[in-house]
């Protein structure tokens, strides 16, 4: 066993592993050189052949060749093995701006979604969301509210009314006109103090067009309490609309009358949008708030005490107050929204860009 | 209530420079809710001239009959020479005084004037009618004829009082007193602290015996009665300008003197008047309630029953007036227009200034209705100090304007009645507010409103006769309030004690919604209303509870006269709308209420106000209204899932439609079971009954599937279109409110998969109810992956089905044994139960 046999064997097998360009070549070249029946495992064998003063020496030889045969065979398959797996990398590459709208995405509609979000915030200062039948009884609607029997509100002109007993007239039962009642069934049922938050579906007998919908929508509010005052409501108000539209915000009121609340007041908030810069500026008109700076909201005012007294609270030691405002409305300026009738339609189109919240 | 800023000035000495813009401002931050300022002859610009007409030439041979005329206009033309001008109107003629807008003029609207060539002349100028000067209605629409007595070459713009400021006020239901320029007036002192001279303020003689005869039957009714008789009125007397033109400027049109006079004395001072024929009135003028059955016909011709409740004026006739809404015809004053046509102008009349309750007025006006300027006073309240006054005004007016003599004679009954006073704490204002105003300050704004301030602490005020709205002590905070300023309160946050949250059923209702839309449903909100033959279009049967419908009693369409008891139509609507827009592939959701009736229908009862109903009056009310639970439902057509570069699409189907069912439930954390069933809309073998179990009671909560071929056809739906309805109230109420953690084992899992053959008609929840039993508590999780019915693999009405059964123990890791033991009793049980047999 000359040691030249050796190194031409290592050589050999070293030069078939830098010539293999495949992992599958360098299988061949492995089995050929590294094999039960390679030049290098058949010298193995013959060395328990030797003498044993040549058996030390030739083991040794043998050894190291074997040695650099695998090392060289490693680094080949490895540098094999990361160039298949970049040209693999690079064979998967897919077009990643392909669409993939296998289901279409669901949206909640943007009314149910903006009444939770005004409810979030009162929830956040302590109020609790407190809901109703929308058939109700016109006690609730009407007379606990201080609209009495010939308040024209009750006429046929805005008022839904079902029909009792066998079809009369006669029920005492409307779709309620606003989620006051609520507020009465809170001051009656809830402990003192009341804060809550009272949203829904509410029913007036407007034909539907772009700008009315006999079905719709309001947040109201009721605080009851020891000491609330209208600068209360004013800050509540103004929390608001901060909340809704930014810190730099704020309302307005302005003197109104409803039978619910004494004193009571129409609410204006900032045009969130020109907030107030288009004013008396033709150079810069604003379209949501048509120029006039300021938008209408809805009526607010103190709780009327006559309201209290028929939900068994002294007036005398208590006082609240209340607002309510139409949410379709605040959707339409908020959002854009230019045709109150996308709202009632149900057309995915109109639903789907507002997700699950706004 | 419409105001001319000149008719304001009267009364207030606002400065000169302030416009109607600026008392507007004033004005809302005071609560009068300004809604426009109209300024009337903004872009007019003279000459517009008195002219005299000189001649008039008819023009032939045009389509319509044209004149060409030449009027004398003095001076104003520079020339002094006639003006030529053609003109298409006939209402004038030769000597007549009209207003003549010459060249270089420019009438509202921005209507330029020039010489032209018109009708083969040149016409230098125009002869104007009250439209083309913007002036309103004058009943005419043709050239307005001046009267004879006025100066020709006068400057028109100044006479008929052409360029003003009329603000336009929405007057709420409380301010009655601000449906007159008094009342107006009284609030722009006020908000600018400057004094009025009070239009009511007149010399009034105290009444005597020799009036017109008066009979008040109904004092609460009637608490006020004054008549005057004016005499001698002359026929030909017509309304002056300045009386037309404020007329016309509050947006009334002029009549006739005596009408135009009592028109124009409520506009001042708010109290409605009445002027009738003195020849036609017979006898004592009474005031009582009518008698069931009378009959009255109004000024406006109507014949109207009357209504026992209804008050009226009456003679020794009958009815000749609905007492505060309409006189009657049979004593309507005539003018000189019903004179010429051969009637008797009316030369005496008696003049009614009465105070009529508030309620009674506005149930008769609603009865009737008819809403009159009268009785949209009276139902908001008018002032009864003012009523003398207002009848001496009407008495000066026509004996100024119309010659008549004023008789001696003053009629005045009135009920006893004491000035209303409010006891209220001197800082009660402060407490509503949040704002220390201090008694000073609160004494002086109540004086302002014409209140009577006495006290320190405790503050009598007697409420001025004017403002009856003025009722308890936070009317009157309102009034220190609001003259303060609302635009001056602080913001202030009240302190909540801490709250509890959303309830867990407010939380449920938004995460149905949350995961309804998460799985690809598009939330619609439509209209409850509904017609009843939808319930026929739906295939329900004739005695289906769902056919009981609370209706309407004034729909907005008699089509749809009733409540919704299902979501389906209004969802079914909303999903054919939009694939008749172009939208196919859809999945819409809906959750709201629905209404039934009470199986014992009853009258919601009118309860008390004064203090808190009983318990058992409020349970009564509510047991009065119809049952309204909450349901939640969805529908679907067209693709599920979109075809597209991966690969094929996959039409919605009735499956998805009992997925949408499982999602909700799994929200309410609620055991919702699913077995075949059959009802109106849904397709017969395609149809889940969707149930729940109370105390041990099966209880159908909705169905779910896809639905009858005959339903699409009739609603014009797409085909296979797929639907489900449940009640959420249901399923909320045997939900878990707090879901249970179920403990993980670490053990390794040793899965098993079987596949049984059953009759094809064995529910595959039966089969996999008996598996689970069989396999016992080591069984972790069971899945159904194949379904398979090859007949001649399995014969006739067999079909296969694969499970997937994996177990696990919590304390060991099971041996395949042991597995295989659980595996072999779950077919075991489902082999008696169902008469599965394992597939070979």
């Amino acid at each position: 066993m000359k040691p030249e046999e050796i190194e031409r064997m290592r050589d050999e097998a070293l030069a078939a592993f830098a010539a293999a360009d495949s992992l599958d070549a360098l299988q061949e070249a492995k089995v050929a050189h590294t094999g039960g029946a390679s030049p290098l495992a058949l010298a193995n064998r013959e060395i328990g052949a030797l003498p044993p003063q040549a058996k030390a020496e030739a083991g040794k030889r043998v050894g190291m060749a074997r040695g650099a045969v695998n090392k060289a065979l490693a680094a080949r398959q490895e540098e094999l093995e990361a160039e298949r797996d970049a040209r693999v990398l690079v064979e998967e590459a897919v077009d990643v701006t392909l669409p993939h709208d296998r289901v279409p995405a669901g949206a909640r509609h943007p009314l149910t979604t903006l009444s939770e979000r005004i409810e979030d915030i009162f929830v956040a200062m302590g109020y609790e969301v407190a809901e109703g039948p929308e058939a109700e009884a016109e006690w609730f609607n009407f007379d606990a509210l201080n609209i009495g029997p010939d308040h024209p509100a009750r006429g046929e002109a805005d008022t839904f009314f079902v029909q009792g007993p066998e079809g009369g007239a006669e029920s005492g039962v409307v779709l309620r006109t606003h989620t006051s009642p609520v507020q009465i069934r809170s001051a009656l049922t809830r402990e003192l103090p009341v804060y809550v938050i009272c949203p829904g579906r509410v029913y007036r007998t407007d034909e539907l067009d772009a700008t009315h919908t006999p079905v719709f929508h309001q947040v109201e509010l009721l605080a009851v309490d020891e000491g609330l005052t209208m600068a209360d409501l004013k800050g509540t108000l103004d929390h608001m609309v901060q909340s809704l539209f930014g810190a730099e915000m704020k309302t307005r009121l302005r003197p109104n009358f409803f039978p619910f609340t004494e004193p009571s007041a129409e609410m204006d908030m900032l045009c969130y949008v020109c907030k107030g810069a288009s004013v008396g500026n033709p150079d810069r008109p604003c379209r949501t708030c048509s120029s006039e700076g300021w938008i209408e909201l809805g009526g607010c005012g103190m709780v009327n005490p006559r309201v209290l007294t028929a939900c068994g609270i002294d007036p005398e030691k208590y006082s609240g107050f209340a607002f309510g405002f139409g949410i379709e409305r605040m959707l339409m300026f908020r959002h854009n929204v230019e045709d109150m009738r996308d709202m009632v339609e149900g057309d995915v189109r109109f639903t789907r860009p507002f997700g699950m919240e706004i | 209530m419409r105001v001319p800023l000149s008719w304001l000035r009267e009364y207030v000495d606002l400065p000169a420079t302030e416009t109607g813009r600026d008392v507007q401002a004033k004005l809302i931050s005071a609560g009068l809710e300004v809604e426009t300022v109209e300024h009337l002859g903004a872009d007019l610009k003279g000459p517009l001239v008195v002219g005299q007409v000189l001649t008039i030439e008819e023009l032939e041979g045009f389509k319509k009959p044209i004149r060409f005329c030449t009027v004398n206009v003095g001076q104003a033309n520079g020339t002094g020479e006639p003006q030529e001008i053609v003109c298409g109107a006939r209402n004038f003629a030769v000597g007549d005084k009209v207003v003549v807008v010459l060249p270089g003029a420019t009438l509202p609207g921005g209507f330029s004037i020039s010489a032209r060539k018109t009708y083969g002349k040149t016409s230098h100028g125009m002869i104007c009618s009250s439209d083309e000067l913007g002036m309103g209605d004058d009943g005419t629409h043709g050239i307005i004829v001046l009267p004879p007595e006025t100066e020709v070459g006068k400057d028109a713009i100044e006479l008929l009082e052409l360029v003003d400021e009329v603000l336009d006020i929405a007057v709420t239901a409380n301010r009655g007193d601000c449906l007159s320029i008094r009342g107006v007036a009284r609030e722009t002192a006020i908000a600018y602290g400057l004094p009025l001279r009070d239009p009511a303020l007149l010399d009034v003689p105290g009444p005597n015996a020799y009036g017109y005869p008066v009979k008040i039957a109904d004092p609460t009714g009637c608490d006020r009665f004054t008549a005057r008789t004016v005499t001698g009125l002359s026929a030909e007397a017509r309304s002056p300008i300045w009386l037309q033109r404020r007329l016309q400027k509050v947006g009334m049109r002029p009549i006739s003197l005596a009408v135009d006079v009592t028109n124009y004395v409520m506009m001042e001072l708010g109290q409605p008047l009445h002027a009738y024929d003195r020849s036609l009135v017979q006898g004592t003028i009474g005031v009582r309630r009518a008698q069931e059955g009378e009959k009255i016909v109004t000024l406006d011709g109507t014949e109207r029953k009357l209504h026992a409740e209804d008050l009226v004026i009456t003679d020794d006739r009958g009815p000749i007036g609905l007492a505060g809404v309409m006189g009657g015809a049979n004593t309507e004053i005539a003018d000189h227009d019903a004179a010429e046509n051969g009637g008797n102008a009316t030369s005496d009349v008696v003049i009614e200034a009465a105070h009529f309750d508030q309620v009674s007025i506005a149930r008769t006006a609603r009865r009737h209705k008819l809403s009159s300027e009268a009785s949209r006073r009276f139902e908001r309240g008018v002032d009864p100090q003012a009523a003398a006054a207002a009848a001496q005004r009407t008495v000066d007016l026509l004996v100024l304007l119309a010659g008549g003599t004023a008789e001696a004679g003053v009629t005045e009954i009135s009920a006893p009645s004491a000035p209303h006073t409010i006891s209220v704490p001197a800082d009660h204002p402060d407490k509503v507010a949040g704002v220390e105003y201090g008694r000073e300050t609160v004494v002086r704004r109540l004086q302002e409103v014409g209140c009577d301030v006495y006290g320190q602490d405790e503050l009598i005020v007697t409420v001025p006769s004017w403002r009856p709205d003025l009722d308890d002590i936070n009317d009157l905070a309102e009034e220190v309030i609001r003259l303060e300023g609302y635009e001056n309160l602080p913001s202030t946050l009240p302190r909540p004690p801490a709250g509890r949250g959303l309830t867990s059923r407010q939380r449920l209702h938004r995460r149905v919604g949350r995961a309804l839309a998460g799985a690809g449903y598009v939330e619609a909100l439509n209209y409850p209303f509904v017609g009843e033959q939808v319930f026929d279009q739906l295939g329900l049967d004739a005695d289906d509870p769902a056919r009981r419908v609370v209706r309407l009693v004034n729909p907005l369409s008699d089509e749809e006269p009733a409540l919704r008891t299902s979501l389906l139509p209004g969802l079914l609507a909303a999903l054919r709308r939009n694939d008749g827009r172009g939208a196919h592939d859809l999945a819409l959701f809906e959750t709201g209420l629905v209404f039934h009736p009470r199986d014992e229908q009853r009258v919601a009862a009118d309860l008390p106000v004064d203090r808190r109903p009983s318990e058992d009056d409020l349970a009564a009310l509510d047991a009065a209204l119809p049952d309204q639970p909450r349901h939640v439902a969805v529908v679907l057509a067209g693709a599920r899932e979109q075809a597209g570069w991966w690969g094929k699409g996959r039409p919605a189907d009735w499956a998805d439609a009992v997925e949408s069912a499982r999602t909700v439930a799994r929200e309410a954390r609620a055991e919702l079971g699913v077995r075949k069933g059959q009802y109106g809309p849904w397709h017969p073998g395609r149809c889940a009954e969707l149930f729940v179990t109370v105390d041990g009671e099966e209880r159908v909560v909705g169905h779910a599937g896809e639905l009858h071929p005959r339903v699409l056809k009739t609603l014009g739906l797409p085909a296979r279109t797929c639907a489900m309805e449940l009640d959420l109230d249901a399923l909320e109420r045997v939900g878990d409110d707090i879901p249970q953690a179920p403990g993980i084992s670490t053990f390794p899992v040793a899965t098993q998969d079987v596949a049984l053959v059953v009759d094809a008609f064995v529910p595959a929840s039966e089969v996999e109810a008996a598996l689970r039993e069989g396999a016992g508590e080591l069984l972790e999780s069971i899945r159904l992956f194949d379904v398979y019915d090859n007949a001649e693999q399995l014969g006739e009405g067999r079909k296969s089905l694969a499970y997937a059964l994996r177990f696990r123990a919590k304390d060991r890791t099971l041996t395949v044994d042991e597995a295989s033991a659980a595996r072999d009793a779950a077919v075991a049980l489902a082999g008696e139960r169902v008469g599965a047999v394992l597939r070979s």
